[in-house]
């Protein structure tokens, strides 16, 4: 019974993986750079919620609707500001490197506005959960309502990518930039709108993360957001699917190798079985066999 | 800019000096006054000694920022240690003179405070704060061989130099004292531990537990790490505990930490007694947590501010009146810190007109001769490293306060 508990909460971290990964795998497979302001983002989400929620005294529905608006319209800023002017540069470093930079940036303003104090976040679903076996096994409302978010997630954008016009359009920039300008496709504009998606997620995973983790600092975003892009890496940079997956996998070896190996190593295990994984197959899971890279 | 510190501390030392002596007509300074002392004037006191004499006390703290609480905890309760000391007649008829500065959690800043005071005059220091800090700014107390007691500068290193003292237990002590506490007062038969393999602070106690929880009345049952990159999700750490039957979980950590810790056992549904110790003072704070999940948990500090003793009744009602706040555990330690001093004082018939350095030998002697009580202990000694020897009290949290656990 104790085992089902470990694979549920790993699950249920998986799931929280999974939605940041998407965000990052959706940038990185269209606009061809890793923003690694993500984590961020998420943070940023959570301090909207947190304050919202403080101002209406515990209305969190208004602070997730405001999160996602406000995060899509950071996302896009960045984008507009600090990423498309350098898109054209000899390196991609240099767009590699500005993310990092607009990742300090914003978790300095936190610091400056809010503080480096801990604040404990009231969690957004207020469902005690499901129980079973008279008690001995329990799952936690934020767990189930975390991997159904996660679903949804991913059929929604599967639909987005593959059934709408702006979704072909994503798939044709991210197939090839220049074909894609001269078939009257606007590549500004569709990368605008990956940034708006992959930022709405952010508030998402943020909602969820806090709910789950109920702790909220400026760094809370750097940790998952750097677990987030090697689930990313695991599943397949690119492949949203593939984000899916690493992240699941990611989020069960953790919560497994701390359990059973050792708590202290359970980072050094993940990380050695994304070494190992990228030995056997450079793409990730499933890097090759998903063709429409998104 | 350190270099320039030093060269304005080593000017501004000669005029301390000079200053210091200005009001002593007795026969010890006279030899040494020289014209610089001379024109100087004194400096303004509410003294009453017959010589006008003063000793200077300064203490340095973060005023602001995120440790802030902390402090201001220090220099509120020194500042009220010299006003009682002085209403009762000063320190062998010498009256105290006290000031403080802010240091911003920051060990360069808290250089800097040290020789802003040290031009002000200051001969005996009561700080720093915080570890980082007290380490940094014991390298110049050392040079200077300025005694200096830090009320709360808990890590080992804080009193690595002979004029070093403190008030608080070193953080690795704390988990002998943790140990002790819960076997002398059967709180467990199961214990276990959950700590952060990635800081010095929870390792150093961590270790400690355990080597002193061999022999006594409970078994470890749980030892589970976490590192700091990995302080979200603590739902392994807890089943595990509870998978082995603990009944104390002992949390050698930061109360940031602690408090998800709480908030994931509760939904768990585990509820042990916490065991923290001085890193769990402040969980009270965290912003928006729900107070009653910390209800039952016990930590250990020297310092409970609803005890019924005389000394800290009236204490807890003047600093109260005062700084319209309840004092914690880092007030109690400076307030004591003051007291100390003075005792040392008497213990050497020390006078203000002594050089810093005559001072600060005269005070280290003396230091490992006199048995101290105050607020935080009945019984305080200590030796010559430094450390101090008491007997541990925890504390345990009812209704969203802490409440003494005797």
């Amino acid at each position: 019974m104790s085992f089902l508990t470990y694979l549920i909460n790993g699950l249920s971290l998986g799931s929280i993986y999974a939605i940041i990964a998407l965000g990052y795998t959706m940038v990185y497979g269209i606009a061809k750079m890793l923003n690694f302001a993500h984590g961020d983002f998420i943070m940023v989400g959570c301090y909207i919620i947190f304050s919202v929620s403080a101002a209406l005294s515990g209305n969190s529905a208004v602070g997730i609707v405001l999160a996602v608006i406000l995060c899509t319209l950071l996302g896009i800023t960045t984008e507009f500001v600090a990423y498309r002017p350098l898109r054209g540069a000899a390196s991609p470093l240099a767009v590699l490197i500005t993310a990092i930079g607009v990742s300090y940036f914003l978790e300095n303003v936190a610091l400056l506005i809010f503080g480096a104090d801990i604040k404990s976040f009231t969690s957004v679903i207020k469902w005690e959960g499901l129980s079973f076996a008279g008690g001995q096994l329990r799952i936690q409302g934020v767990t189930v309502i975390t991997i159904a978010v996660s679903v949804v997630i991913l059929i929604a954008l599967q639909l987005f990518i593959n059934k709408t016009k702006q979704g072909q359009a994503m798939l044709a920039v991210a197939e090839d930039k220049g074909a894609a300008t001269l078939m009257g496709i606007n590549v500004n504009k569709t990368i605008m709108l990956t940034f708006a998606i992959g930022s709405s997620l952010a508030a998402v995973a943020g909602a969820l993360l806090c709910s789950a983790y109920p702790s909220l600092s400026p760094y809370t975003g750097a940790m998952p957001g750097i677990k987030a892009f090697v689930a990313a890496v695991l599943g397949g940079i690119g492949s949203i699917p593939g984000a899916m997956i690493g992240g699941l996998v990611l989020g069960i070896v953790e919560i497994l190798s701390k359990t059973y190996i050792s708590s202290q190593l359970s980072d050094a295990i993940v990380f050695g079985i994304l070494v190992v994984v990228l030995l056997v197959k450079p793409t990730g899971i499933l890097g090759k066999v998903i063709q429409e890279k998104v | 800019m350190k270099k320039l510190g030093k060269v304005i501390s080593a000017l501004m030392a000669s005029v301390l000096v000079a200053s210091a002596l200005v009001g002593c007509t007795d026969a010890a300074s006279t030899e040494t006054n020289d014209s610089q002392a001379q024109t100087q004037p004194a400096q303004e006191t509410e003294s009453s000694s017959d010589n006008g004499a003063t000793f200077k006390i300064g203490a340095i703290g973060p005023l602001t920022g995120g440790a802030a609480a902390y402090g201001n905890a220090v220099c509120n309760a020194a500042e009220l240690a010299v006003e009682d000391i002085n209403a009762a007649g000063g320190i062998n008829g010498y009256q105290v003179e006290y000031s403080k500065e802010d240091d911003e959690l920051n060990a360069e800043k808290s250089v800097n405070a040290y020789n802003t005071l040290k031009d002000w005059g200051m001969q005996i220091l009561v700080g720093s704060t915080t570890s980082a800090c007290s380490i940094a700014v014991s390298e110049y107390t050392k040079a200077d061989n300025m005694f200096q007691l830090t009320p709360s500068g808990s890590a080992v290193d804080c009193v690595k130099y002979d004029n070093v003292f403190r008030v608080c237990f070193s953080d690795p002590n704390q988990g002998i004292a943790s140990a002790q506490y819960i076997s002398d007062h059967n709180l467990a038969t199961k214990v276990g531990i959950i700590y952060d393999s990635s800081d010095v602070y929870s390792t150093g106690i961590y270790q400690k537990f355990v080597d002193e929880s061999a022999g006594k009345n409970y078994e470890i049952v749980s030892q589970e790490a976490f590192t700091a990159d990995n302080a979200t999700d603590f739902s392994v750490q807890l089943q595990k505990a509870k998978d082995a039957g603990a009944d104390l979980v002992f949390l050698p950590i930061y109360y940031q930490a602690a408090s998800l810790i709480l908030t994931q056992a509760n939904t768990m549904g585990y509820a042990p007694t916490f065991f923290g110790v001085d890193g769990m003072d402040g969980i009270l704070t965290v912003e928006n947590f729900d107070t009653k999940l910390a209800e039952g948990v016990m930590l250990l500090t020297p310092f409970a501010a609803d005890a019924t003793d005389d000394l800290t009744v009236n204490f807890v009602k003047k600093y109260e009146e005062k700084y319209g706040e309840t004092p914690n555990q880092f007030a109690a330690d400076a307030y004591d810190a003051v007291f100390i001093i003075k005792q040392a004082i008497e213990a050497k018939n020390a006078t203000p007109d002594m050089s810093i350095s005559d001072l600060g030998d005269a005070l280290k002697g003396a230091m490992t001769e006199i048995e101290a009580s105050g607020l935080t202990s009945s019984k305080m000694t200590w030796d010559a490293s430094g450390e101090p020897n008491k007997e541990p009290k925890a504390v345990v949290i009812k209704d969203g306060a802490y409440v003494s656990a005797e």
